[in-house]
């Protein structure tokens, strides 16, 4: 049951598969382990990138595809999800008809970049999607009427989602399951069945000639595998999980912007965190993902809580300050390359192979 | 004599500014082995690849069972049962021995007595099935990029340099099975500069030399004519082993 539920792809160290765990368990019971708004926003926010970030692993680890316009399908779908519901009647119909119409634009255009563009060299297809993506950034900004421009759009999602909205009168567990309760499981349940899934395509016959044509392109064509058809195919489906992570994203937030999905800050975030967990692993995502979204949440607060306690001591408490967190958030990552090169997740399997 | 199912007829490969196939010319028996010989640099290896689409002739025409495949892409001559085992080992080095082996079989995955064949040949693919291939020895590689091209039943395989760098009692075992595949019925088409493997190997024998084909026959012949050696191949085969 769980081989096939993962594909038979186990984390195949033990230390990773408690880690594993221990991420599914917290998403999981998230809202009553850590009771409060702000931790829920940060577990759904774990949830989506997990989500995003391992659809741009089957990009760059498996397909050995560089491209710089994830963010663009991510926001594709925040935007179509947000537009629908802001003109037309809100409601799952709503929901629905701009999810819908989000795929379909990011599938079209993956489509035709894999097409126009996968042919050429690594260097000018990341160059392609990067010019693509601003130009997206900057249509969006831009069409304010449609899209809000720089301010967003914030709008209403149907009753039951709504945190006002009460399932149960009484509280389960001393949780309140209401609108917010039911958004959050709708998240974390929609990016578990993708990421499932997501899981069965890199280790499916397909997910194998992907690997095959990222480590020689030409030895892939010798066997007779088309390798554009197989890139393009890989790009398409990469799109379209970004834009359903997009779509999850704007109905927790309720709102989506140009700060929100399409930022290349963003982009920058997502590579560091497939890079971080494990390229051309899946769980890298999971792992890569949650730190780097609970150190960007709480890592100031932890200093906080370090410069409190060395009050009195010279230099220290300064160096703690959280307005210095950017610093240490750097230093982490220069420390986890450092140590980890292959990612958390590589790392963690060679050493368990070393030691059988 | 044997009907062809290769065919190369006047040509012509460019790489960069660089002319390397001056008109080649020659053809391939059905169901035997044939040896492309000649020095370094002669164009063995570019004939091996713009056979199967990797340079792209810029004149003359390939011909597979008559047909004309000078100007088709490579995975769509790969797939009418052409296999090649690159100089370079040709594997993916991270992926596991098994995956290596189902990727290359194009008709589901490996099994019966085709696998039990390749076991058999190479028993250490069988030892090292899960292991990643690029951890393999390099004659272990060169056995797994073999396995490779033989999983499934294939009419032409194109074959560059097996033996290189390898141990002698590995040469040893690759031409014992070699000689067991030609019991098959597949053609090969073999590059290769270890006069021992060539002649036990070779039915019949094209020799190469600036881009041209400057002599074929049985392989026979040449071996046994140390005169012809001399003059083809610039020295005695005998002494290049």
């Amino acid at each position: 049951m769980i081989a096939s539920l993962l594909s038979a792809d186990f984390p195949r160290s033990r230390i990773l598969a408690v880690a594993l765990l221990a991420v599914f368990a917290g998403l999981a019971l998230a809202p009553f382990l850590f009771p409060g708004t702000r931790p829920l926003d940060v577990a759904a926010k774990v949830c989506v990138f997990i989500l995003l970030v391992a659809s741009y692993d089957l990009l760059l680890g498996y397909t050995g595809i560089v491209s710089f316009a994830h963010t663009m399908f991510f926001g594709i779908g925040g935007y179509g999800v947000a537009i629908a519901l802001s003109r037309m009647e809100v409601g799952w119909g709503a929901i629905a008809v701009g999810t819908a119409a989000a795929v379909l634009l990011s599938l079209a255009l993956s489509f035709l970049i894999g097409l126009f563009s996968l042919r050429v060299k690594a260097i000018f297809f990341a160059m392609i999607t990067l010019a693509v993506a601003s130009f997206f950034a900057i249509l969006a900004s831009q069409l304010s009427n449609v899209t809000g421009g720089e301010d967003g759009i914030t709008f209403r999602v149907p009753e039951l989602l709504r945190p006002a909205y009460r399932v149960l009168e009484q509280p389960l567990l001393g949780v309140t399951v209401g609108g917010r309760f039911v958004t959050y499981y709708l998240v974390f349940g929609a990016s578990l069945v993708l990421f499932v899934a997501l899981l069965r395509v890199v280790n499916s016959p397909f997910g194998r000639v992907l690997q095959a044509i990222r480590e020689n392109e030409f030895r892939a064509e010798a066997l007779g595998y088309r390798i554009v058809v197989y890139r393009t195919l890989a790009n398409c489906l990469g799109a379209l999980v970004a834009t359903l992570a997009g779509v999850l994203y704007a109905l927790w937030l309720r709102y989506t912007g140009p700060n929100t999905t399409l930022d290349f800050a963003i982009m920058i975030d997502i590579l560091l965190m497939v890079v971080i967990g494990g390229m051309g692993t899946m769980y890298g995502a999971v792992i890569g993902a949650t730190i780097f979204v609970v150190a960007q949440n709480y890592l100031q607060e932890a200093m906080k809580a370090v410069s409190g306690a060395l009050k009195g001591v010279p230099v220290l408490p300064d160096l703690f300050h959280p307005d210095r967190w950017l610093l240490w958030f750097g230093v982490l990552f220069v420390l986890s390359v450092y140590y980890f090169p292959a990612g958390i997740v590589g790392q963690l399997r060679a050493r368990a192979a070393l030691k059988k | 004599m044997a009907e062809n199912l290769l065919e190369l007829s006047g040509v012509h490969t460019h790489i960069a500014q660089y002319h390397i196939l001056q008109g080649v010319e020659f053809a391939v028996p059905r169901g035997e082995l044939t040896m492309l010989l000649g020095r370094n640099g002669a164009g063995k290896t570019t004939t091996l690849r713009t056979i199967l689409g990797l340079w792209r002739a810029s004149a003359g025409t390939i011909r597979f069972e008559s047909a004309d495949i000078t100007q088709r892409e490579t995975p769509d001559i790969a797939n009418l049962g052409i296999a090649y085992v690159p100089e370079s080992m040709g594997i993916f080095a991270g992926l596991t021995v098994q995956e290596n082996l189902v990727l290359a079989a194009r008709n589901g995955a490996p099994a019966g007595e085709r696998l039990e064949r390749i076991f058999r040949f190479f028993p250490p693919i069988k030892t090292f099935w899960h292991l990643p291939a690029g951890l393999l020895s390099g004659g272990q590689k060169q056995m797994l990029a073999i396995s490779r091209a033989i999983v499934e039943p294939r009419k032409l395989i194109l074959i560059d340099e097996p033996t290189k760098g390898l141990a002698p009692a590995i040469i040893n075992n690759l031409i014992e099975a070699f000689a067991e595949l030609k019991q098959t019925d597949t053609t090969i088409l073999m590059v290769e500069q270890n006069f021992h493997a060539a002649r036990s190997l070779g039915d019949s024998v094209a020799v190469m030399d600036s881009g041209r084909i400057v002599h074929t026959g049985r392989m026979a012949e040449l071996a046994a004519n140390e005169a012809l050696q001399t003059k083809l191949l610039g020295l005695s085969l005998e002494t290049h082993q």
